[in-house]
């Protein structure tokens, strides 16, 4: 029996390292997983760094800023797993949510581009009487939550570093910086919009899968050294982690997964709150208190989930560069792609019956309908993962996908520097 | 004095620990020393005390608050960058094995940083020493007070001396290759079993 340490934050799609680890698909594949709970992402890389950790549940742009070398960087990490799709939304506090029904401009409950419409509504009222800018907490600064609610604000012309103010705030603290009054909403993952919603401190105006389909959400992190050095120990860790996600997108086991991630020692949380975001019962503006779920709010295999896109990789670089973060150049392509290893994921999974798709990459954003793919299986159906705004990301195009948003943070760096003089 | 400048930040919410290197930092010739022990608004409270070092236990959840300064940004007026020096590795091993994370402003010279670091480290080592003292200080006293119990459940039930019953739990102890307070503890569980209270 080989033993891991491995990382994970007290968050709901902490599940498959979670159910790996807690419901023998470790042991089957000849591991032992000691869960090590961490409270910062920041700790969690440092501890992977100096191999305190062997691997860890990471927000996916990390690894790619890593490659990077951006942020900051010790040692290059690799994703050779993913770990969760979606599973995020936008919550804005009651004062906020009131001021944006105001704007008579909310329209659907599922319509994002009408609640981005509204709340720049808000904002440019705001600017007018001379108030206080908004202020949004997120998770990270290499977070998809940074750059989902930045995507969000952009489309409807709000600039996410003029005309709002985003910080990082902990996801513990969202829901009491908002009822204190220091953020006017958030950007975060499961089960925190929920907490918000039952302390009735906020309402969630956007689910993520609304904005992005399929948005590859927290991914299995590993040291590039450590994926070259222990090649049989990654491959055994991934078919655990398959087989455990499996597990956890099955419906039926719902009710097991939520007992599991509620203990004391993982989340320590109320399970209705856990069971509600597994099953995304979410009430969205004009649609009541929901009975069923909104399909695919967060998802851990189903639909070739587990699979490490490259272009998954080069849309976080996207928005890093659209974000003044790094600077677009082929050397940057070559890191960034390399960041998500779908190589690894094929050596694992050769000669299982796990269904591999054809390509490495697949053009983001362009399909409407669920859609089989060339696979070795002949068994692969993509779902649906198109963005609310209908743009579409082909990793061939990115200066091109680049250039065409309008509001971009080119510029700021020079501008942040001279106004720090 | 050296450096007596130099604007240290310490984010800690143990106001134990804050204080014990609080005082090594000020006995160290550093007498410009800010203590943020409230997390709300931290942004806030980093900006205003414009620090050059900020040290913050590696427990903290906001660690990640921190992580938004190594982007240039409009609310902070210098980048500040974790301390990587030519043995960064072991620098940093040393820091997560004290429980404690380091952060220092863009273009600060290691040399005038290392002293900082090293007070930092002996100090959160000397806190975590304290800790389990105490720990064990305080597992002693609630033996003592379950021998007590146990003992006088022993001369209760069999007429024995205190020394007697002492003595019994003693060897019960060592047969079983156990503590006398677990030996304690386990009669007294025994005991309340047989009488029915629990």
């Amino acid at each position: 029996m080989t033993t891991l340490r491995v990382g994970f934050i007290p968050l709901v799609d902490s599940a498959v390292l979670v159910a790996a680890a807690r419901r023998g698909f470790a042991a089957e594949a000849g591991l032992t997983l000691d869960l090590v709970r961490e409270a910062s992402w920041a700790t969690v890389r440092d501890k992977l760094t100096i191999g305190h950790l062997d691997c860890a549940q990471m927000l996916a742009p990390v690894p790619v800023a890593s490659q990077l070398q951006i942020g900051n960087p010790k040692a290059r990490m690799v994703a050779p797993f993913t770990l969760s799709m979606n599973g995020n939304a936008i919550s804005v506090s009651n004062a906020l949510y009131d001021a944006m029904e105001a704007t008579g401009q909310m329209g659907a409950p599922r319509d994002v581009a009408a609640k981005a419409a509204a709340l720049k509504d808000v904002v440019d009222g705001r600017a007018r009487r001379g108030e206080a800018p908004l202020t949004f907490g997120i998770v990270h600064p290499f977070s998809p939550h940074n750059y989902q609610l930045r995507y969000f604000l952009a489309s409807a012309g709000i600039h996410p570093d003029r005309d709002v103010s985003l910080v990082v705030i902990p996801p513990p603290f969202v829901v009491r910086s908002l009822r204190d009054g220091h953020i006017d909403g958030f950007c975060v993952g499961a089960p925190w919009n929920h907490v918000g919603l039952a302390e009735g401190v906020a309402k969630v105006v956007v689910a993520s899968v609304d904005l992005w389909r399929r948005a590859p959400e927290k991914v299995l992190g590993v040291r590039e050294v450590w994926a070259e050095e222990n090649p049989q120990t990654l491959d055994a860790l991934m078919r655990a982690l398959k087989a455990a996600a499996e597990w956890a997108d099955d419906p039926a086991n719902r009710d097991d997964l939520t007992a599991m991630l509620a203990a004391p020692d993982i989340l320590g949380m109320a399970p209705e709150l856990i069971g509600d975001a597994l099953a995304g019962r979410v009430p969205l503006p004009g649609a009541g208190a929901p009975s069923e779920g909104l399909a695919d709010y967060l998802l851990f295999d189903r639909n070739g989930a587990s699979f490490p896109w490259r272009s998954h990789a080069l849309w976080f670089y996207s928005q890093m560069v659209r974000w003044a973060q790094t600077t677009l150049s082929p050397e940057g392509i070559a890191l960034a792609g390399g960041a998500f290893r779908p190589d690894i994921y094929r050596r694992a999974f050769a000669g299982t019956g796990v269904t591999l798709p054809a390509a490495n990459a697949k053009v983001e954003g362009s399909l409407a309908a669920e859609q089989a793919v060339g696979s070795t299986t002949g068994k692969l159906v993509l779902g649906r993962d198109g963005f609310f705004d209908g743009r579409v990301f082909d990793p061939q195009e990115l200066s091109i996908y680049i250039e065409d948003f309008v509001i971009t943070s080119e510029g700021m760096q020079e501008e942040w520097a001279r106004s720090g003089q | 004095m050296r450096d007596a400048g130099l604007k240290i930040l310490v984010i800690d919410e143990n106001a134990i620990r804050a204080a014990i290197l609080e005082e090594g930092l000020r006995e160290g010739g550093f007498a410009n020393v800010t203590i943020v022990r409230n997390m709300t608004n931290l942004l806030r409270s980093i900006v205003d005390a414009d620090p050059d070092v900020i040290i913050i236990d590696l427990e903290n959840p906001n660690r990640d608050v921190l992580e938004q300064m190594f982007q240039v940004s409009q609310t902070v007026r210098r980048p500040v960058a974790m301390f990587v020096g030519e043995s960064g590795a072991e620098m940093i091993e040393r820091a997560v094995e004290a429980g404690v994370s380091t952060y220092i402003v863009d273009g600060l010279k290691k040399e005038r940083v290392k002293p900082i670091l090293d007070m930092t480290l002996s100090r959160f080592n000397a806190f975590n020493r304290l800790q389990r003292e105490l720990e064990d200080t305080r597992r002693a006293l609630e033996d003592r007070k379950v021998v007590d119990r146990a003992k006088s459940i022993l001369m209760e039930r069999r007429g024995l001396s205190e020394k007697e019953a002492y003595h019994l739990l003693r060897r019960a102890a060592m047969n079983e290759n156990r503590t006398i307070g677990e030996v304690a503890r386990a009669m007294i569980t025994a005991a309340s079993l047989l009488e029915g209270s629990v």
